[in-house]
């Protein structure tokens, strides 16, 4: 088998899965068929560590920035599988989803898992621009599946929102075509991200900054980047959790992945602008923002799309810094708050069928009604507001200390800004997580393994990174400049 | 590229900002729909003229598709979505149509200024529709904000993507504009279609923190 098998695997896989799902009656057979296709993606796209890469195509590629991305991807991909069968059993029973809507969202779920995987390894800025819509698309339809008012509104909301974004980014990539036409010539090779990288240099510098600020807006959108954010908190918390686990832990990176990938091209041009000052004003105003926004939440879901908010403004915030160390923390960061953060929706998801609202305030000692639950959540809270010694708080301590090593400045608000959605977050942890228990007390049917699994890792990267890790993202961060 | 080629193309586009224009300033929704028809035909023209003047058969395509789907079937859907809902009347705008007139004249400032800039050696005809192009794009943002109509807010996103064709198609030579062009007539289906089976009256979207609270689970 060769690299150029695996990476067509990786989309055909998830493909061939939404066909068949699409037309398989039945909850048994189809939720397990969900979960062998997550898996067999995620073997296709870890063997892609260890095969020889192929030269680069004209629209396929990989790199040493993109696999991370795509085995996070699956991963997360595969263990929201796992979590959304008993999400599901538990949905399908209470009668809010029905068995057509069932075929539905396990086809849209592996279409959004295609068009994920294809904005990763597509090395042609406007097929990148199709995936992106493609798995924006069909996570807008999943938000809507419920069909109350509250998800139509929310569903019309992000569709409406996110076309819009999808619009300015098409027009900055039509904008990178015309700066690179000139140099590249005409056809597919200007779209040619390897080949842009190699030529970008030599572009028009105005016509760049243009095509930046657009792709900025554009993509930012998705990342969810304040003030552009409005889709994200609503998009959280009408969905099906399963989808709330993926729009935060893999549908923002996408997004923020297609924004890398051009501040790259941006940066190997000197005489244009520099995105960085951009990207950590943006990610700056993310950070300070959501992480006030969070005290005055009532919706547990909310809650925590607020907190992801915050989390991609300090990576941005890190990718905007940029330099070696600056962009490792941003990286481990991300990987990080995707894992902990789906991690907390699993566990979110069966509190909130459980007690039968996500209203926090009718939410109330879980530690003592459902051990197993509560403290799975008061330790992925922990990790998410970087209480050592899991990940996140390695990965914000090294945001921080290279901000205050080069502009101590920026490292004040950025420190503010963690601080206070520190504290929100505990104040909500306490009323949930300890106290008189609240609510029914029915015995959890819930599936521990994926979010005890995330937050495990999380754990362990905190503790111990493993130096291939290191010396590979330590490249990675070298890549993005 | 002749001086005649490029005086058509270069009416054609600027027909399309004109168009924007009476778009900004109409205060009846059946009005609104055909002048928005009336867009998407120009439009067609243009990237018709494009396809001649490249001598790229396929934007013909996208001619087609534009005058077919955004000239005829999306306002005749539109149209009876209107007539179903019974809003006929009404067309709410957050400020005024003078106001919103100023901004846009300023918005059509600003994207020329700004894409005058740009490198000369580029291709004129390419720069200026451009520049076209970024207006058109710009007023049916402003329009999308300054509605408060679902429908309305269609319009201006459907204005919005004639821009963005408009600004492929005078790209020499960029591939992809035929799937894109598809690939936006789908999403602005979906809308419609939302619309249409949804009955969703009013714009949800908004950047104003006041109207966030109003949103479901946030309530005090």
């Amino acid at each position: 088998m060769t690299a150029s098998i695996a990476i067509r695997a990786v989309l055909v896989i998830p493909a061939i899965a939404a066909a068949i799902l699409a037309l398989l009656p039945g909850y048994r057979l189809t939720s397990r068929l969900n979960v062998l296709a997550s898996l067999l993606t995620l073997l296709a796209a870890a063997s892609l560590f260890f095969l020889p890469r192929p030269e680069p195509g004209s629209y396929l590629f990989i790199d040493d920035l993109n696999i991370v991305f795509i085995v996070l991807n699956c991963f997360v991909g595969f263990t929201a599988s796992v979590f959304s069968m008993t999400y599901i059993a538990h949905e399908l029973e209470t009668g809010k989803l029905t068995p057509i809507y069932l075929r539905f969202y396990h086809a849209m779920f592996q279409t959004m898992m295609f068009g994920m995987n294809l904005a990763f390894v597509s090395n042609n800025i406007g097929l990148m621009w199709v995936a992106v819509e493609l798995a924006t698309l069909s996570t807008v339809l999943m938000v809507g599946i419920y069909r109350t008012p509250a998800a139509l509104e929310a569903a019309w909301k992000y569709f409406i929102l996110g076309s819009v974004g999808i619009a300015l980014a098409l027009f900055g990539t039509i904008l990178f075509y015309m700066a690179a036409q000139p140099v590249v010539g005409e056809g597919i090779d200007a779209m040619v991200w390897t080949i842009l990288v190699q030529k970008v240099a030599t572009f028009d510098p105005a016509l760049l900054n243009v095509a930046f600020v657009f792709l900025l807006l554009g993509y930012g959108t998705k990342v969810g980047l304040a003030p552009l954010h409005a889709w994200l908190p609503d998009a959280h918390a009408e969905g099906p959790t399963p989808i709330s686990a993926v729009l935060s832990g893999l549908l923002l990176n996408v997004a923020l992945y297609a924004l890398l990938r051009f501040k790259m091209l941006l940066a190997a041009n000197h005489a244009a602008i520099n995105p960085g000052p951009l990207m950590i004003l943006l990610g700056l105003l993310s950070l300070i923002f959501a992480s006030f926004m969070l005290y005055r939440r009532r919706d547990i879901k909310r809650l925590f799309a607020y907190s992801s908010i915050e989390h991609m403004g300090i990576i941005v915030f890190a990718f905007g810094m940029g330099g070696p160390l600056a962009n490792f923390a941003g990286l481990l960061h991300m990987v990080m708050h995707s894992l902990t953060k789906s991690g907390i929706f699993y566990a979110v998801g069966h509190v909130s069928q459980i007690k039968g609202t996500q209203r926090i305030a009718e939410i109330r000692g879980l530690t003592t009604t459902h051990p197993w639950l509560g403290w799975g959540l008061v330790l992925g809270v922990i990790a998410i507001i970087g209480l050592p010694p899991l990940g996140i708080f390695m990965s914000e301590f090294l945001v921080v200390s290279s901000t205050f090593a080069r502009s101590p400045l920026l490292a004040l608000p950025l420190v503010l800004g963690l601080l206070v959605a520190l504290g929100a977050l505990l104040l909500r942890l306490t009323g949930v997580a300890f106290g008189e228990p609240l609510g029914s007390t029915a015995p959890a049917r819930a599936s521990y393994i994926p979010m005890y699994a995330h937050f495990l890792i999380v754990l362990a990267a905190g503790i111990y990174l493993p130096p291939p890790l290191v010396s590979w993202f330590q490249n990675v961060a070298g890549l993005l400049g | 590229m002749n001086g005649l080629s490029f005086d058509i193309a270069h009416l054609l586009a600027g027909g399309l900002v004109l168009i924007s224009f009476i778009l900004l300033y109409q205060d009846r929704l059946y009005a609104l729909l055909n002048v928005f028809a009336l867009q998407a035909v120009v439009l067609a023209l243009s990237v018709a003229w494009q396809a001649f003047a490249q001598n790229a058969p396929h934007l013909y395509v996208t001619a087609l598709i534009a005058l077919i789907l955004k000239g005829i079937i999306i306002p005749v859907a539109l149209h009876r979505t209107i007539e179903r809902l019974g809003i006929h009347r009404e067309i709410e705008t957050v400020v005024g149509i003078g106001l919103t007139m100023l901004v846009g004249l300023g918005l059509v400032a600003l994207s020329l200024l700004l894409m005058m800039q740009v490198n000369v050696s580029a291709d004129a005809l390419a720069r200026e529709d451009l520049a076209f192009a970024l207006c058109v794009v710009l007023l049916g943002l402003l329009m999308m904000v300054t509605r408060r109509n679902a429908v309305s807010q269609i319009v201006g996103f459907m204005s919005l993507e004639n821009g963005l064709v408009l600004a492929a198609t005078g790209a020499k030579g960029m591939p992809l504009v035929v799937e894109i062009s598809v690939a936006f007539s789908v999403l602005v289906a979906f809308i419609v279609i939302g619309v249409f089976l949804f009955r969703i009256r009013e714009r949800f979207d908004t950047v104003d923190v006041g109207a966030l609270h109003m949103s479901r689970g946030d309530s005090e």
